[in-house]
Formats: structure tokens, C-alpha cells, sequence
């Protein structure tokens, strides 16, 4: 697990961008966190710029939008999904079970 | 197309994001009939955005941008690419195609878009282009060699990604306003006058005021006259001066026109289960003001729905409350606008500085936020957005 912040810095409708090699978007939607992989696969662009409406994240850049449950792209222009990440709250603080963890060292909250 | 019987067939006419997304919606919504798309280039639907920018620049292909992928084959939808759609007959159910083939069709979703708007005295030269068809795109890319002399008529939104395309490539890039300040219709004179100075950073020469006297050169082009007497050498031009919808084939059909096709606010037009959705549809608001029509991409993705669900459920279906977007990228800067701009808007930086290219403004009056304008700031862009979504989705929900 990657600690990513504070949950008091995640308010309702916030994001948080978990930097590394794989950088990882997480999500507050109505008190619920969701965590996928922060960049577009249409094109190069953080998801946590997006605009997130119900559990939908749109893409700042050219609107692809991705389901923050599943990953997988509700629309044009993106065809291929975002993976998805476990997300826990312990005393607090927001973790993220992020896969291949190990490969980087240099992860840290964003 | 009348009765209150089930759909069996409905005929899309127009096969780009608008269509596709239209057919996409039919069969969401459980509709099991016939769907027949009707497109006039001979491609399947692919996006445009990217043919001013990336396509130009080289960076996608035409495959890399098309819109339909493998999990569209189980919508079991009909084609009929080339073709044109040349009357709509109602009182027969049907739909004729330039070749002579009549669709039949218990409901139509018109999406046929809007053609790019060409300059009279430019015309039938080489080395003129207009954008905004993935054919024009090819032809402009394959024209514009490094070096060459680039003169872009109108300073709209195509025209600036056109330029700052044509920039990257080591283009030499003049762009020819009419306007005193380009823009200023989407976004005001002022911010439109901050955006178009992203020209003269990036070394390209932006003239404003002055419209096209006269093109020269046979049977290529070599020269651009201006209204003031300057001659601009060119070796391409290409006309970015807007794009507005072909409505001459509906003629006699009783669907109202004007300017675009009349719809209300569920996209339903003059004549029952017809609905028209995106840059062809001049559609009512919810404010019940003056038929727009809208030219963004998000648009042509949203609003179809709408028009499908009215078309199989009439009244009973939700009217379109979306919040306009639409964005740009020029020179490597992202330019973002939500909402409306309306005349004598007060306009407020409220992040950033715009001397730096990077700010958001808000438009607006009597401390109420219309539109919102983020230049480079997605972060701060996207959370007015979303004030402004939730704003109108509380007014949907009072309605």
C-alpha cells in the first residue's frame, strides 16, 4: 500500500495525484474514493484534472471519460480502459494498493 | 413518420461523433430495430479534434483517430458510406440517397453536421484549403512543407490550431483576422485579445481588421491581397471563416429551418420523429430563448442521447440541461471554456495572470458566473466547471 495524503485534504469532489512511474488518480465522490491510473489512454493527460460528474472522470484535455469503478471508458475518443487501484482509510490517512509498488521507489504523495 | 407505433427503422443521417454517438444511444435506450447510418465521406466516423492539431502535426494517423472499435459490431448497424442524403419524405417513411435508394425510416435523427464555410474569391486554386473533414486534413498535412509560407484566413479556433500546427512544422505563418480582436466572439475582446496573442509569442504575424480583397496565382496560389492593399506571399492558404450546416436537401420536407434545424429542447423538430442533434441542430434552451446553435464536440456527444430518448419516448423524455465545453490547444497551451459568454459580461482573472498564459477568468454579471475561461489551469478550470454544473442541474431540478 502508498500512502497518498491526509483524507482532510481529499475533500467531496477533490483529487489527488499519487506521483511515480505509473502515477495513480484518487478520487472523493461523495464520500467515496475510487483510484485508477492518472494517465489518459487516449492521450498524455492527468485524470485528476478531469471533471469528475456522478463516478465518471472526463479528461481535461480531450474529453475522454472513464468509469472511476471499473476503468473503463465510457465514450469517444478513449478506447482503452484504466486500470483500478484498492483504496483504504486507516486512522485517516488515504493508501492505495498500488500493483508493481515495489518496481518504485520513488513514489510519493502528491 | 407518424402514428404512435414502436420504431422498427431509424435512419441517422450523418455518420460523425453526433451520428455515431445517436446510434450508440438507440441501442443504450433498448431500441432493437434498424439502424442505418447515412455518412457522406466514405470513412466510419472518426474524431475531428485532432485534425487541426495532432493529424497535422504528424503525431496521430488516421487510424489512431478513428471512433469506432469492435464492440460496436454488436450494435448491428447499417452503413452507407459516400453516400449523401438528398430528401427527406415523410409522408413515405423514407430517406433517398444520392443514388437513387430510398431507406425506409419510422424515425430520423438528423446529424449531419456543418461544412467548413469557403471563400468565394479563393477558390480553385491549389494550395487552398479549408479544414474539417479528415480528407482536407491530408491534403492540407501533405502541403505543408517546412519553410513554406502559410497565410490562415480567420483567426477562429481552427484557424489558431492550424497556425500553431503549421508553426511546429517551420512553417513562416501570417493569420488574417476580419475582426478587430480575434475570438472576441467565444471569449470576449478582452481574453479574446490575451488568447491571440499566443500568435506573436510563437513568432507568427497576426493581422487583425482587415479582411481578403483578392488570391493570386494560377492554378496555384501565390499571393493573398487584403482589403488594405498588403500583398501576402503564399504558398498555402487555408480559409478557417467558420462552418455552418447543409439544410438545402430538406427542403419540402416541413422540417423547419433556420440557420440550422429547429428543434426544441428535446431535439425534436417541426415534423414527428424526425430529432436532430449536433452542429446541425439549432436547438431551444431550457430559458426558452432564441434556437442556438452549438459547434463543440462534447455537444455532439451529449446531446444525441437526448434526441433518441425523445424520439422513442416523446415527451415523457428529459430536455438537454448540459453545460457547454469546449477547448483548444494552441502552441502547447490549453485553452479551456465552460458555460456562456454573453455580450457586456463582466470578465474577472480569479487565478494566474494572463501576461503569463496561464489564468482563469470568469464571465458574468451581478456577481453571478456564466462562463469560465482556463488557460493552462485544469485544476481550478475544472472546479468552476463543475460549480457551474451543479448550478444548472439545480435549476433542471426546479424546472
Amino acid at each position: 500500500m502508498q500512502r497518498v495524503c491526509d483524507l482532510t485534504d481529499l475533500q467531496d469532489g477533490g483529487s489527488v495525484r499519487l506521483d511515480g512511474d505509473r502515477p495513480v488518480a484518487v478520487f472523493n465522490v461523495e464520500g467515496e474514493l475510487f483510484a485508477i491510473d492518472d494517465t489518459c489512454t487516449h492521450q498524455e493527460a492527468s485524470l485528476s484534472d478531469g471533471f469528475v460528474e456522478d463516478c465518471l472522470v472526463e479528461c481535461p484535455l480531450h474529453a475522454a471519460c472513464f468509469d472511476l469503478r471499473t476503468g473503463l471508458p465510457t465514450g469517444p475518443p478513449a478506447k482503452h480502459p484504466v486500470r483500478t487501484y484498492r483504496v483504504e482509510v486507516l486512522d485517516g490517512v488515504v493508501w492505495v494498493a498500488v500493483r508493481e509498488a515495489s518496481d518504485d521507489a520513488s513514489v510519493d504523495a502528491a | 413518420m407518424s402514428g404512435g407505433d414502436p420504431l422498427r427503422s431509424v435512419v441517422v443521417v450523418g455518420a460523425s461523433l453526433a451520428g455515431l454517438s445517436a446510434a450508440r444511444a438507440l441501442r443504450a435506450d433498448g431500441y432493437d430495430g434498424a439502424i442505418t447510418l447515412v455518412g457522406e465521406e466514405p470513412h466510419l466516423p472518426y474524431d475531428r479534434p485532432p485534425l487541426s492539431k495532432e493529424l497535422l502535426v504528424g503525431s496521430v494517423t488516421p487510424a489512431d483517430i478513428a471512433l469506432t472499435d469492435a464492440d460496436d459490431d454488436a450494435l448491428h448497424l447499417d452503413w452507407r458510406l459516400g453516400r449523401r442524403a438528398t430528401a427527406l419524405v415523410p409522408a413515405r417513411g423514407a430517406v433517398v440517397l444520392d443514388d437513387g435508394e430510398e431507406l425506409a425510416a419510422d424515425g430520423v435523427v438528423l446529424a449531419t453536421g456543418a461544412r467548413a464555410r469557403r471563400l468565394a474569391v479563393a477558390d480553385g486554386r491549389t494550395g487552398v484549403h479549408v479544414l474539417r473533414t479528415l480528407d482536407d486534413a491530408l491534403a492540407l498535412r501533405d502541403d505543408l512543407l517546412g519553410g513554406c509560407r502559410l497565410v490562415v484566413v480567420g483567426g477562429g479556433f481552427i484557424g489558431a490550431e492550424v497556425a500553431s500546427s503549421a508553426r511546429a512544422r517551420g512553417c513562416d505563418v501570417t493569420v488574417v483576422e476580419a475582426l478587430d480582436t480575434p475570438l472576441a466572439g467565444p471569449l470576449g475582446p478582452q481574453m479574446g485579445a490575451v488568447v491571440a496573442a499566443l500568435h506573436g509569442d510563437h513568432g507568427v504575424r497576426l493581422l487583425t481588421g482587415t479582411g481578403v480583397a483578392a488570391v493570386h496565382g494560377s492554378p496555384r496560389v501565390d499571393a493573398v491581397e487584403l482589403e488594405d492593399g498588403t500583398r501576402l506571399p503564399a504558398d498555402v492558404v487555408v480559409v478557417g471563416v467558420g462552418a455552418s450546416p447543409d439544410l438545402g436537401w430538406l427542403a419540402g420536407s416541413g422540417v423547419a429551418v433556420r440557420g440550422g434545424v429547429v428543434t426544441d429542447a428535446r431535439c425534436r423538430t417541426s415534423v414527428p420523429r424526425v430529432v436532430a442533434a449536433g452542429d446541425c441542430a439549432a436547438s431551444e434552451g431550457l430559458d426558452g430563448g432564441d434556437p442556438t446553435r452549438t459547434e463543440h464536440w462534447t455537444h455532439a456527444l451529449e446531446q444525441p442521447a437526448v434526441a433518441v430518448a425523445a424520439l422513442l419516448r416523446g415527451p415523457a423524455a428529459p430536455a438537454y440541461a448540459g453545460v457547454p465545453y469546449f477547448w483548444s490547444e494552441q502552441y502547447g497551451v490549453r485553452i479551456q471554456f465552460a458555460g456562456v459568454r454573453h455580450a457586456g459580461d463582466e470578465v474577472r482573472v480569479v487565478e494566474g495572470d494572463p501576461d503569463a498564459r496561464s489564468f482563469v477568468a470568469v464571465y458574468g454579471r451581478d456577481g453571478l458566473v456564466s462562463g469560465v475561461l482556463g488557460v493552462d489551469q485544469p485544476r481550478v478550470f475544472t472546479r468552476l466547471r463543475r460549480e457551474l454544473r451543479n448550478r444548472a442541474r439545480d435549476l433542471a431540478a426546479s424546472a
